[in-house]
């Protein structure tokens, strides 16, 4: 009995490296997705690029393309699950909960992955000047893990309906909207320079909403994955 | 509903709308358009109020897989929609006349906006998944895990962030009431009436989505 939380972790793991072993081979996600980050980076840095736009602008316009990037590829972990009909042996091999937690890492790791590329390209595009890099990454990782967490319950119940790429948008915004206000607040407070503790309520509201949307993930996962 | 309640509605009713345009505009600097106010408060109560039964009906359809739970539920998201809409409307009236645009992004806009994008979401969702088991399921998850996301917009971020709007319309800060005894009486008749008529409402719409014979035109 001793071993089961760890079993728990050991499955979640196994799921996430199974994920990702299939991703290495085929690229399903990440090809489109840091195409789809690249191509929005550079369309919003050439629509806007002449101006010099002030922090909070630079701050909004970050995270509108962190936040459709990660809509265009974070439901792809599901959707492949349904297409190649591989939800039932899914489903006889591992707990809910350890499925959850594999896919969630999953999501992390890829949403890192398109941050990799899309950061240093942000500043090389944007010119952002003497921003509080301490600070924008405490926001950035905080804010991607709960944008992970609260978008990999959605994926679950999106790949069970139909219009799913239209639907996952619609279903997600809402409900990341506490999330994006909180995190381009942040983001803008780094940029201008400020020290670290001027973001700490913000960082505090990111991450209160991760631990919510885990527990909430956690309790809800069930009853969508037993459909 | 019994006929009591319906006359006892309809006379209510018939005395705030009355008492609503009878009385004087308390507010000397909102004049006429204050008389709105004892109808926007109700339509944004009734929007959280339908919330919260949608909520609870999805909590009990998860836990008792009945699907007279999940009509319940989808109902009062229906009404809910109706009432956001309403006090969206009103509100921005309200806006135009007071703040000088129909639309400002003040923290209340943004956060009954929202409520009106989770509703929308939540109809999106039924309607694109047709089994009605799965689509029960699926849209009560979500409408729980909307919930967290709702009551931050809506309780938190207009008392955290700068917002123009009255801070609690009811009840202020120190928890006191603070309007006049006519007033405060007319508000709580309308409150109470625009309660009742969402109940009533609610109740023949689940009567309607139990039908039978509506099955397979659905």
């Amino acid at each position: 009995m001793e071993r089961k939380p760890s079993s728990l972790v050991y499955k979640g793991w196994c799921i996430f490296s199974k994920d990702l072993k299939s991703e290495l081979r085929n690229r399903y996600a990440l090809n489109a997705l840091l195409m789809f980050a690249v191509t929005t980076l550079v369309a919003v840095n050439f629509a806007v690029g002449q101006f010099g736009l002030g922090e909070k602008l630079l701050a909004a316009l970050f995270w509108i393309v962190v936040f459709f990037s990660a809509l265009s590829g974070l439901a792809q972990t599901f959707i492949k699950e349904e297409e190649t009909k591989t939800v039932s042996t899914l489903k006889l091999v591992a707990s809910p909960n350890s499925i959850y937690l594999g896919k969630l890492t999953f999501n992390i790791a890829l949403l890192f992955t398109l941050e990799v590329v899309i950061v240093p390209l942000f500043f090389l595009l944007s010119n952002v000047g003497g921003a509080n890099l301490l600070l924008f990454f405490g926001v950035l990782i905080l804010a991607s893990l709960g944008l992970a967490a609260a978008t990999t319950l959605i994926a679950a119940i999106v790949s069970k309906a139909a219009v799913k790429g239209a639907l996952f948008a619609a279903l997600s915004f809402p409900i990341l909207l506490p999330l994006l206000v909180t995190a381009i607040r942040g983001t803008e407070l780094s940029f201008r320079g400020e020290v670290f503790m001027s973001g700490f309520s913000e960082l505090k509201i990111l991450l209160s909403y991760l631990v919510v949307m885990i527990v909430a993930s956690l309790m809800l996962f069930d009853f969508v994955w037993s459909e | 509903m019994p006929n009591f309640w319906k006359f006892f509605l309809l006379l209510l009713m018939s005395a705030v709308i009355i008492a609503v345009w009878v009385m004087e505009p308390p507010q000397n600097q909102l004049g006429e358009v204050s008389r709105l106010f004892y109808f926007h408060i109700p339509a944004a109560w009734v929007t959280v109020l339908a919330y919260f039964v949608a909520m609870s009906q999805s909590v009990l359809y998860l836990r008792r897989k009945e699907l007279l739970y999940d009509i319940k539920a989808s109902s009062a998201a229906e009404l809910g929609t109706l009432f956001c809409i309403l006090a969206t409307i009103t509100g921005s009236i309200f806006a135009k006349i007071t703040w000088g645009g129909f639309w400002n992004w003040d923290p209340r806009q943004t956060s009954i906006l929202i409520l009106l994008l989770i509703y929308g979401a939540y109809l999106a969702l039924r309607s694109a998944v047709r089994e009605p088991e799965r689509r029960a399921a699926l849209s009560s998850v979500y409408c729980i895990f909307a919930f967290p996301a709702a009551v931050f917009l809506v309780f938190v971020t207009p008392r955290v962030y700068q917002s123009l709007h009255p801070a609690d319309s009811i009840i202020d800060t120190s928890g006191r009431i603070q309007m006049p005894a006519p007033i405060l009486l007319t508000l709580l008749a309308s409150l109470f009436c625009f309660s009742l008529i969402f109940i009533w409402i609610h109740r023949l719409q689940v009567a309607i989505g139990r039908d039978p014979h509506r099955e397979g035109k659905l």
